[in-house]
């Protein structure tokens, strides 16, 4: 038996919008589907760029690799505006739950000074190499063609923003008087000569022109060697050093990486199916960006980090199509 | 947060590290490469940690805020669909502003969205950065939002099903495409100064809250509760925009002139622009809000003149052109929808004459102009439709240059003239509406000399040939009998009444 609520029905005349009737087919759409395809202006552009004459205003042609049909990529999370600041917003509940408990619990007065040392010298000073982030993403978001690519590397480069902010706030709360380790971080990562190469990085990769060598060198290559470390090396590390209630406040970014590696690993795998040229091209950055990297994060995350990482990365890179050659030199 | 240290910081100094104190000063990379679009529209910025932030969100704040309402927001959506909402509305001619807003604002919010990304990047100030990014997702928003509120609308009316594909092509939505791309295209003051100044602060009231407040006044649930849920955004935007030009003020004296010149430029522009809006306020809207006369004397009068008075301190004066502003007031509604009208068959939305009823209206409401010119033009016209005879215009417009409307507004000086402007340009002749938009070519001739303008591009056969049935219903995609024409015995009309009987 069931309870029934008699509404009348009024026949639609169509289903969805035409455009993604046409690609999706005569019916009912996803929010993200009717959100995310064939809406930006293709065509007819008024006028060139005052900064970029050689560009239509929207350009597939601001990155080396070809694509039939941009919206090839469809991101598996099916991340719209809507459905993102949804699923952010759980994850920052979840974050908000873990600070407070660290603070209630006063977690931050048990912590060695040598376990706050490694805090201050390995982890606070990322909070730039996050803002580096946010930067490169937002670039890509503005010069990658086709929305759904777009609006993925957008959320992503907020996001990143997010985690710089939440690093911030775990250098506020382990400190006596707020600022001053966040100051000590920083010094390092303008001065200190391990944290050169990882800044001269990213400093590189403000410079990078096509938006898919920049998503290459940041999002697939760099974190893909850092967070690895972050996740599993430093949180043991500092466990040993009695700073294991850290790993409460940054449990968050283990999620976030997990989280951001299914729209990355989606992405390359589209771009890189496409056609033997793209393939080539993304192994050639790959294989550059990768060089620089492990050169630039070896002070930081030390040898053995840095193997592991390149497993893990060499795995993705098989699965993406992807030659692992170039990283696999290294482990 | 930590008790003790909140106690200790401020929300400014806690926002500072929060945004500020996550950048640096590059060594590896010069600043000129990093930032390469900063120098090159002549701002001068001698300091950006001036920069007074307008909003101090954080992203895990701005995710708590935002996530509230679009959990009501699309409450609200699926309360309307599940119960035949579009039912609910004044009247079935009112879906007629809403094909117009998707066809014409939607793209535009999507616009936004990139060029706030752009500038979100180049701004070589970490606290201008900031704010832009969240200028841009909350365009992202606007966009998506606003497409699933026509979502519904969309199954049951024509007009909206092709938005995206119009809006790179239909005549009068290159009006708006222009107008964007024109700002999209600029440096990144400049886009500041035309979207944030001129469009989101001076104008707003003047194009986003009319669609909202006849959404209110006619029944449409999905858009109002839109505009409602995107007012707190809104009002952020407006607050980074009297934030950028003030900042660039404020940097330095050789920043005025420029300024005042894309004031000019972005003041005209707008204007024009909302001559469509002005129409859909006095012709479309089945309950009217208010007229367009009164809404320009409130929004842009008033409030505008208040606000370039406190710019005065600055060395800025009104901009150009603005007298031309008050006497158009009482004409451009008319005149626009006399040429939409005209040009129905090759609208994506249905026009009429308006009922008698509505003529009153119009005529209170504009004494000096309504019954002395437009009145005895839309009377015979009606009368023409009763024998069924109803007009179409077969030839071609010449558009304007710079704002690609028709040329259809009259002179300031004289309302029984057609305003004509044009000029010589390495031997070619260009076309202008009025003395405002040839003032804009004369400045940079070698941008809008690239204007992609519908009716040349017909006239080449650029647009599908030389067929105007071929052109609106295969390079257009606007469904003949279905989208267009007169209201007055269209299909829409006829399955409304058939829906009624069932609701």
């Amino acid at each position: 038996m069931s309870v029934e609520i008699k509404t009348t029905s009024i026949e639609p005349i169509r289903q969805t919008y035409g455009h993604t009737q046409r690609r999706f087919g005569d019916k009912p759409a996803t929010r993200y589907q009717e959100a995310s395809f064939d809406i930006q202006s293709t065509t007819n552009f008024h006028y060139r760029p005052l900064y970029d004459h050689q560009f239509e205003l929207y350009d597939p042609d601001h990155t080396a690799l070809k694509m039939c049909d941009w919206y090839a990529f469809s991101d598996p999370r099916q991340f719209y505006y809507g459905a993102w600041v949804a699923n952010r917003d759980a994850m920052q509940k979840n974050a908000e739950n873990s600070f407070s408990f660290f603070e209630k619990r006063n977690l931050g007065s048990r912590l060695s000074d040598e376990a706050k040392q490694l805090v201050i010298k390995t982890l606070l000073p990322l909070r730039h190499m996050e803002m580096g982030a946010n930067m490169n993403n937002v670039g890509i978001a503005g010069d990658a063609y086709g929305t759904t690519i777009s609006q993925a590397h957008m959320f992503h480069g907020m996001d990143r923003l997010a985690t710089a902010q939440y690093l911030s706030r775990i250098g506020l709360l382990i400190d006596d008087t707020p600022g001053v380790v966040l100051a000590e971080a920083k010094q390092l990562w303008m001065e200190d000569p391990a944290w050169q190469g990882v800044r001269r990085y990213v400093e590189d990769s403000f410079v990078i022109k096509d938006w898919a060598e920049l998503s290459v060198a940041q999002n697939l290559v760099f974190d893909g060697l850092l967070y690895p470390y972050l996740n599993d090396h430093l949180e043991a590390e500092l466990d040993e050093l009695g700073g294991g209630d850290i790993a409460i406040l940054t449990d968050f970014m283990g999620d976030w990486f997990k989280d951001g590696t299914r729209f990355i690993d989606a992405l390359f795998k589209t771009l890189a199916a496409e056609s033997e040229a793209n393939r080539e091209q993304l192994n050639r950055w790959i294989q550059h960006w990768h060089e620089r990297a492990v050169e630039a994060l070896e002070p930081i995350v030390g040898k053995a980090g840095i193997a592991s990482s390149q497993a893990l990365l060499a795995k993705r890179l098989t699965k993406l199509g992807l030659d692992t050659d170039a990283v696999a030199s290294h482990y | 947060m930590n008790a003790k240290t909140s106690k200790r910081l401020n929300m400014k100094d806690r926002y500072r590290i929060m945004t500020r104190d996550l950048a640096w000063e590059p060594s590896y990379q010069r600043h000129e490469d990093i930032f390469p679009q900063e120098d090159f529209e002549g701002i001068k910025i001698v300091d950006w940690s001036q920069w007074e932030d307008p909003f101090r969100l954080t992203m895990d704040n701005y995710w708590k805020f935002q996530a509230e309402k679009e959990r009501k927001l699309y409450a609200i959506f699926d309360a309307v669909s599940q119960n035949n909402g579009q039912m609910n509305v004044s009247d079935p001619r009112y879906l007629n502003a809403v094909k117009l807003f998707i066809t014409a604002v939607t793209p535009l919010e999507y616009n936004a969205y990139k060029g706030y990304a752009r500038v979100g990047r180049q701004f070589g100030g970490v606290g201008a950065r900031i704010a832009c990014q969240m200028q841009s997702i909350d365009e992202l928003r606007h966009t998506q939002t606003q497409i699933h509120a026509m979502s519904h609308y969309n199954k049951y009316f024509g007009g909206m099903h092709d938005f995206p594909h119009m809006f790179d092509r239909v005549w009068y939505l290159s009006v708006p495409k222009s107008f964007f791309e024109d700002a999209s295209t600029a440096g990144p003051f400049e886009f500041l100064t035309a979207i944030s100044f001129s469009f989101e602060y001076v104008l707003t009231n003047l194009l986003f809250l009319p669609f909202m407040s006849g959404a209110a006044y006619n029944g449409d649930m999905n858009t109002v509760t839109f505009g409602f849920s995107a007012q707190s955004d809104e009002a952020r935007h407006m607050t980074l925009g009297l934030e950028i030009i003030k900042f660039i003020l404020e940097q330095h004296e050789d920043n005025v002139p420029i300024v005042q010149k894309w004031l000019d430029k972005w003041l005209w522009r707008g204007y024009r622009l909302l001559s469509i809006v002005g129409m859909m306020m006095d012709y479309m809207l089945p309950n009217k809000v208010m007229s367009w006369a009164e809404a320009w004397e409130m929004y842009y009068e008033e409030a505008g003149g208040a606000l370039f008075k406190e710019l005065e301190r600055y060395g800025i004066r009104p901009p150009k052109f603005a007298e031309q502003t008050v006497i158009g007031k009482n004409h451009v509604s008319h005149q626009t929808w006399f040429v939409f009208y005209q040009y129905g068959h090759a609208t994506a939305f249905n026009t009429w004459i308006p009922t008698a009823k509505e003529m009153d209206w119009l005529s209170e409401k504009y004494p000096d102009t309504f019954d002395r010119l437009y009145r005895p033009r839309f009377e015979l016209l009606a009368e023409k439709a009763a024998k069924g005879e109803r007009f179409y215009n077969n030839t071609l417009p010449q558009l304007c240059q710079i704002c690609q409307i028709p040329l259809a507004i009259t002179e300031p000086d004289d309302d029984t003239m057609i305003s004509h402007r044009d000029t010589v340009h390495e031997g070619e002749r260009y076309h202008f509406c009025s003395d405002g938009c040839r003032d804009i070519f004369h400045n940079e001739p070698e941008k809008y000399v690239q204007a992609w303008l519908p009716v040349h591009q017909i006239l080449q056969g650029n647009c599908g040939g030389a067929d105007m049935e071929k052109v609106i219903g295969d390079y257009y995609r606007i469904e003949m009998g279905e989208d267009n024409l007169e209201f007055e015995g269209s299909p829409e009309q006829r399955r409304w009444k058939q829906w009624k009987q069932a609701v």
